[in-house]
């Protein structure tokens, strides 16, 4: 069993007193307090767009609702001390180069005291209730319930009690900001899912990054073994007006066999970037992009290749980077220098925002260490062309690359295209492709 | 608790036929605005200038919320379909559509964003839907005054499918005027029963053109973009000179500093609540931003108050003990909210729910406060958040425009 000391980062106000159980009168997010709460709930247009139309989706809807209502509360929280340091006060900058990392100097976010030992080398692990998760968070840490609402607008309300048959999902505040607005979504919570994609979670993540409308506001996923800190499912979320590094690398589409993928979802190969990875893009409906990239996720997680996902351009542009730098970190290969800089080779360290723990380390950023560092997550070229396979093989695309004979193939598709695929299914009769 | 439905104006958009009743209104109040966009700065006779200019091209009004077009030529219109009443006072991501790149439209927000030109080759689409391809040629015009961007353009030259050797045979000699025109001009110079025009712009296999990842321009059709760039700068230019506010395509060293770039400004434009920046760093603490509702709420015009201090809201019943609260939270940079008197430009009284925080940038110190303001008679707006979540929320906005904005090491490019 592989271990490392990880550079521990705290999430919730909670999370220092783990393996003490408060009981209730707390006002937590258990099963004991959450279903006789009242929270805020904001209730998204649930089905899926018919189309991913560009008129005016760019922008936030135009009373801005959502991004108020997440930045109004996270202000508040603030100006309730809840956070364990002022973010904005911390100094930051783009480092000079052709791709624009971002640097910042924080000294507070790193917690100083013994990190939990945690399996690095299992990407699924069940779900362990001693360990701390978010039932044991405090309401207070809570903006509002994030869930697919009836009808065809979006509604909020501004105290809904939670009710015993609802499944509530969170949107909460993250204590150790990496920047302002940083918060987490948790799907389902009281299900205690641990942290693992599944195709409904994913699309609701993606429904957040669509109502939040600004191609400035993304989402996060890292995956056990690839730095998430708590085994819970959850994905993480921050305003950040500029482009990231990733978004601006060049891709390559991989041409994929008409006819077989109707769900129109376009997949390339980010090329020039220290980090391999796959983008999606497309689709009909925000439904079919997601289900594309949640089988991948899944298709990662069942053959235990950690990974990290970043939700971009309002859920219309998706980055999959499987990565292998805690294995190599076990085995001792990556530099002491890198290690140094203690930097956890998280979604947003690879796309390529940066917060670093020491004054040297910040001022002599270079996008030299950001590439350096990076390309340690990375798979190499042959370990992702081999993972890319699988990819393609669960999620019935069939690349134009792999000359296959058509009557093979008749089953892969419909069974692919079908909505959930169980966690432990691959296509029955599926070609294993050299 | 009932449920507060959240309008959906603009937002669900399916196509972009003619806006929904709504739309039509709100374009029409900012109609004047539009209108005076070109010719508060280059006179009542810009329109007839730029009318006279060959070419496909769009100029936009960064400083107008929502950065809309204020200018559509004659040749856009033909080559996209629209009207120019379903042109203006909308913002140009309207003839995006799903096939369009999206690591394309980032280029363009950030050349945006950074006030810089760019020449892009895009996949647009017209009013009827067909996707078509053209090179993007924007660039910006800025004022010489504040050396703010005063308008960016878009000039935008179709770039035609290259492989069709029947094209050749069928049109030889008058090819090069074929290619990389608008509609208008070709017709005009066809040969007679050359129907090429039509072939040329309506592409038969629309799955074909979408699923081109991108399509170069040729030396010729750049040269057609830059040409028709020059020419609306000069027009531009020289009929700024006539109303005194000269533009010019470089940022003019001798301008005044504007503290505020365009991008900051664009993305403040989006709040729509009553606020002000305020700038502690220049002598009495100007101020440097006001948003649009707040001059609805005073009374005021923009240019009676920026630059002034604060204070022309307060009166003499104006409670001392709250401005010298107020005062006592700035020195110590932190946030406070009260309740006092204010006084319209008219002399009118309100309660104002005042809310003042600073405002960080990407150093990490204070660059601006910001107050906002709820005037406590007004009726709520049915959203939902309480009054002062609102006024929240329009902080955490402002603190997030002002850190990210002021991020920068010098405008970063991405890779070719």
């Amino acid at each position: 069993m592989l271990t490392i000391k990880r550079v521990p980062t705290v999430l919730s106000n909670y999370q220092e007193d783990s393996g003490e159980s408060r009981g209730c009168g707390r006002n937590c997010l258990g099963k004991c307090c959450l279903p006789v709460s009242k929270l805020p709930l904001y209730a998204f247009k649930s089905d899926a767009r018919p189309e991913i139309s560009s008129s005016g989706v760019d922008e936030p809807p135009s009373d801005f609702f959502l991004n108020s209502l997440l930045l109004g509360g996270w202000e508040d929280r603030m100006s309730r001390g809840l956070f364990r340091y002022d973010v904005t006060a911390c100094e930051t900058k783009v480092i000079p180069g052709e791709y624009g990392f971002v640097a910042q100097l924080n000294e507070g976010r790193h917690l100083k005291k013994r990190p939990t030992e945690f399996r690095v080398d299992r990407v699924l692990q069940p779900f362990d209730p001693a360990k701390f998760n978010f039932t044991k968070v405090g309401q207070e840490e809570v903006l509002f319930r994030f869930e697919a609402g009836e009808g065809d607008k979006a509604r909020f309300l501004e105290s809904a009690a939670v009710g015993e048959t609802n499944t509530p999902s969170v949107v909460a505040i993250n204590v150790s900001p990496i920047e302002y607005g940083h918060v987490l979504l948790i799907p389902r919570v009281l299900d205690c899912l641990p942290q693992r994609i599944d195709p409904d979670s994913f699309l609701l993540a993606l429904h957040m990054a669509a109502e939040a409308g600004s191609p400035y506001f993304r989402l996060g996923y890292n995956s056990l073994g690839a730095f998430a800190t708590i085994n819970h499912l959850h994905f993480q979320a921050y305003f950040l007006t500029m482009p990231f590094p990733v978004e601006k690398a060049p891709t390559q589409r991989i041409p994929v066999v008409k006819g077989l993928s109707q769900s129109k979802v376009k997949v390339s190969k980010l090329l020039n970037y220290p980090v391999r990875g796959l983008v999606y893009e497309g689709g009909n409906t925000l439904k079919d992009l997601s289900d594309v990239v949640a089988n991948s996720c899944i298709c990662l997680q069942e053959n235990n290749i950690p990974f990290n996902v970043l939700i971009s351009d309002s859920g219309r542009r998706i980055f999959l980077f499987p990565q292998c730098y805690a294995e190599k970190q076990a085995l001792g290969e990556v530099s002491q220098e890198i290690l140094d800089t203690q930097v956890n080779p998280a979604v947003w360290e690879i796309s390529g925002h940066m917060v670093l723990k020491r004054k040297k380390d910040y001022e002599e950023a270079s996008e030299e260490y950001a590439w350096r560092l990076l390309a340690e997550v990375s798979l190499s070229e042959a370990r992702f062309e081999e993972v890319k396979a699988y990819i393609f093989e669960a999620t019935g695309l069939e690349s134009e690359e792999e000359k296959i004979e058509p009557e093979e193939n008749k089953g892969t598709p419909h069974q692919s295209s079908t909505t959930a695929v169980a966690a432990n299914h691959f296509p029955e009769g599926c070609l294993i492709l050299q | 608790m009932v449920a507060l439905t959240i309008p959906s104006i603009g937002r669900r958009a399916e196509n972009t036929s003619p806006p929904s009743a709504v739309a039509e209104v709100m374009a029409g109040c900012s109609r004047r605005l539009i209108d005076q966009s070109l010719t508060a700065r280059y006179s009542d006779w810009i329109a007839e200038a730029l009318d006279e200019i060959q070419g496909c091209f769009l100029i936009t009004d960064p400083g107008v919320a929502g950065h809309p077009i204020v200018f559509a030529s004659h040749g856009f219109l033909a080559m996209s379909g629209y009207s120019r009443e379903e042109v203006l006072g909308r913002n140009g991501r309207m003839f995006q559509g799903p096939a369009t790149n999206r690591r394309s439209v980032l280029e363009i927000r950030e050349a945006i964003r950074e006030e810089r030109t760019l020449q892009i080759s895009l996949l647009n689409y017209r009013k009827d839907g067909t996707p078509h391809w053209i090179l993007f040629h924007l660039f910006p015009v800025f004022g010489v005054d504040d050396g703010r961007v005063a308008h960016f353009v878009a000039v935008q030259v179709p770039i035609p499918r290259r492989s069709r050797s029947l094209s050749e045979a069928r049109c030889g000699g008058a090819r090069g005027r074929l290619f990389g025109a608008c509609r208008n001009e070709v017709r005009s110079d066809c040969d007679l029963g050359c129907n090429l025009a039509a072939d040329l712009f309506v592409d038969v296999d629309n799955r074909g053109l979408e699923a081109e990842e991108s399509r170069e321009a040729s030396e010729q059709e750049k040269e057609r973009a830059s040409d028709a760039a020059n020419s609306i700068l000069s027009a531009l230019t020289q009929y700024s000179k006539l109303t005194g506010r000269v533009v010019s395509s470089q940022r003019s060293r001798l301008a005044g500093i504007s503290p505020l770039s365009s991008s900051l400004i664009l993305s403040l434009g989006r709040i729509k609540q009553s606020f002000v920046l305020t700038d502690p760093q220049l002598p009495d603490m100007p101020i440097v931003y006001a948003s649009d509702e707040f001059l609805s709420l005073t009374g005021y015009s923009r240019h009676e108050i920026l630059g002034h201090n604060y204070e022309f809201l307060n009166g003499p019943d104006t409670e001392v003990e709250v401005l010298h609260q107020i005062r006592q939270s700035i020195q110590v940079e932190c946030a406070c909210t009260v309740r006092l008197l204010n006084y319209r430009k008219d002399g009118s009284l309100f309660w104002n729910l005042l809310h003042v925080s600073p405002v960080r940038n990407a150093s990490g110190k204070v660059a601006f406060y910001v107050n906002v303001q709820i005037d406590e008679n007004a009726k709520s707006d049915g959203l939902g958040l309480s009054p002062h979540m609102r006024q929240l929320g329009v902080v955490g906005a402002v603190k997030v425009a002002v850190r990210s904005l002021s991020l920068c090491a010098g405008p970063s490019r991405p890779s070719s």
